[in-house]
């Protein structure tokens, strides 16, 4: 188990450096996005001036407060509470993500499903789980909201952080079939039947 | 006791920032007695960094989870307490809406249908503002829960029939985890609602997961013997904090329950985050009276 420290964007290469059980911290440049944001971006083809190539994208709506612009606000955006959302529901944005966008690296909480997992192996990219819930800690992780698109579906806009020392994170999907969140289901199903038995209950 | 609407509106507002910036204290003991008891080196590292995350909200005042949720206000009237339930709605509103545009918040709430959100956390029947009453001469007290969406997502019925029997409870509770598995942020608080009708089971299911402080039990003494072997079996299947492995899936199971149909057998279950969000308090006539 390694730790990485990723400047933001990073190459394929060292996408699929990462194996899981590895940690990564990241610095720089950080997008982030949720259901609206893509599903404004792959359903409804609207275009974004960000370049998210090589890019990491977090699954995230932050609380934020509405400032005059300045140099520690340029968005216009004070941040107030940043975390992360559940990844599970936007599962199948990931492949649009890395083929339209070019993204390498998707955090989230949760873990994602098997076409995800496909696309990290074909295209090399990976999935950093976060410790869900925890915003309070992830905020002091932002130096500031750099910048704002699709911002009439506010707070699920996609928005473009400076973040330093974001992390640590831990790889939970590799492009290399290694997936945390499956093994961790597959052993938990293999205990249903002993856990129910514990309750006096015939599994079915 | 006259109830005052200008305070009701306030301490809705107050209820609201309070639920999102302070855990109460039987969650925070539950999460001192998970990291006791966890031997995962990693769900012990997570559950340390998700109790650092309670102290850095704290220290900052700032929300311990980004999602603010959607607003629910559980109201109990005491006895011989006079208000106007629609003008008690509105009041409520009016506190949400104004927690939400004067902190601010995230509004977290949409039309179902268009998806607009009035970036108010209000809307069509939202704040839920459910109404109960007690023998409490005199009170009139509010909770108020922001009940996150990643958990809320991962709720299930299951309209058994008498034949299936307890064994179909007991199943569903366990399958309902394995199914959630690290969606629901946990470890999670698993609430389980058992007989009644339809919406009163998933209603009861909501309550035990939300309203009921770690380290209660069930009134019932059958509803309690359950809900202390589902705790213990659900944290044998090793899903762990944020499904990543680990003893600690849930903080505890909580069941409650309400009679049925003979011909019914329902269960449901609902889940709360690790982010057991609730904050309230009780208006009297010696003025508002707020619980930690």
């Amino acid at each position: 188990m390694t730790h990485h420290d990723f400047t933001m964007p990073v190459t394929e290469e060292a996408a699929r450096s990462l194996r899981v059980g590895d940690t990564v911290t990241l610095d720089g440049t950080l997008f982030g996005i949720r259901d609206r944001t893509q599903i404004e971006m792959f359903d409804r083809g609207r275009a974004t001036r960000f370049d998210l190539a090589g890019h990491a994208v977090i699954h995230t709506a932050p609380n934020v407060r509405k400032v005059a612009p300045s140099e520690r606000f340029p968005a216009g955006y004070e941040p107030v509470c940043i975390g992360t959302t559940t990844s599970a529901r936007m599962e199948r944005f990931t492949r649009p993500l890395m083929t339209q966008c070019g993204v390498r690296l998707v955090i989230g909480k949760g873990g994602l499903q098997e076409d995800s997992q496909a696309a990290f192996r074909e295209l090399g990219g990976a999935y950093l789980a976060i410790v869900g819930g925890a915003a309070a800690l992830e905020t002091t992780w932002i130096e500031a909201i750099e910048d704002v698109d699709l911002d009439d579906v506010n707070p699920e806009s996609l928005w473009k952080f400076r973040v330093r020392g974001f992390g640590p994170l831990l790889v939970g999907m590799d492009a290399h079939g290694g997936n945390l969140f499956r093994d961790v289901a597959g052993e938990a199903q293999s205990r249903r039947a002993a856990v129910l038995a514990s309750l006096g209950v015939t599994a079915r | 006791m006259r109830v005052d609407l200008a305070t009701v509106e306030e301490v809705a507002k107050d209820l609201y920032i309070r639920a999102v910036k302070i855990l109460p204290d039987d969650v925070k003991q539950g999460f001192e007695r998970l990291s006791r008891s966890e031997t995962n080196p990693r769900a012990r590292q997570m559950l340390g960094t998700m109790v650092a995350n309670i102290a850095v909200a704290e220290a900052q005042r700032n929300l311990t989870c980004q999602d603010t949720g959607i607003p629910i206000y559980n109201v109990t009237i005491g006895r011989n307490v006079q208000v106007d339930g629609v003008d008690l709605e509105a009041a409520i509103a009016r506190g949400c809406a104004r927690a939400t545009v004067e902190h601010p918040l995230r509004s977290s709430v949409v039309h179902p249908i268009t998806r607009r959100n009035e970036h108010t956390s209000c809307g069509i029947r939202v704040p839920v503002v459910n109404v109960a009453f007690s023998e409490a001469p005199e009170e009139l007290a509010i909770e108020m829960v922001p009940k996150g969406s990643g958990s809320e997502n991962n709720t299930f019925l299951r309209m058994a029939v008498p034949a299936d029997g307890l064994d179909a409870v007991k199943t569903f509770v366990i399958d309902s985890v394995l199914a959630a598995g690290g969606k629901t942020c946990p470890p999670t608080i698993v609430g389980v609602g058992i007989g009644g009708s339809a919406d009163l089971c998933v209603h009861l299911a909501k309550l035990a997961a939300t309203s009921r402080p770690l380290g209660s039990r069930c009134a019932d003494e059958e509803g309690a013997k359950l809900e202390a072997e589902l705790t213990r079996a659900v944290n044998q299947l090793g899903v762990g904090p944020q499904g990543l492995g680990g003893d600690s899936t849930a903080f505890a199971v909580h069941v409650e329950i309400a009679a049925t149909h003979i011909t019914m057998n329902p269960v449901a279950v609902n889940m709360q985050c690790h982010a057991a969000r609730r904050a309230t308090a009780t208006l009297t006539p010696a003025g508002v009276r707020h619980e930690a």
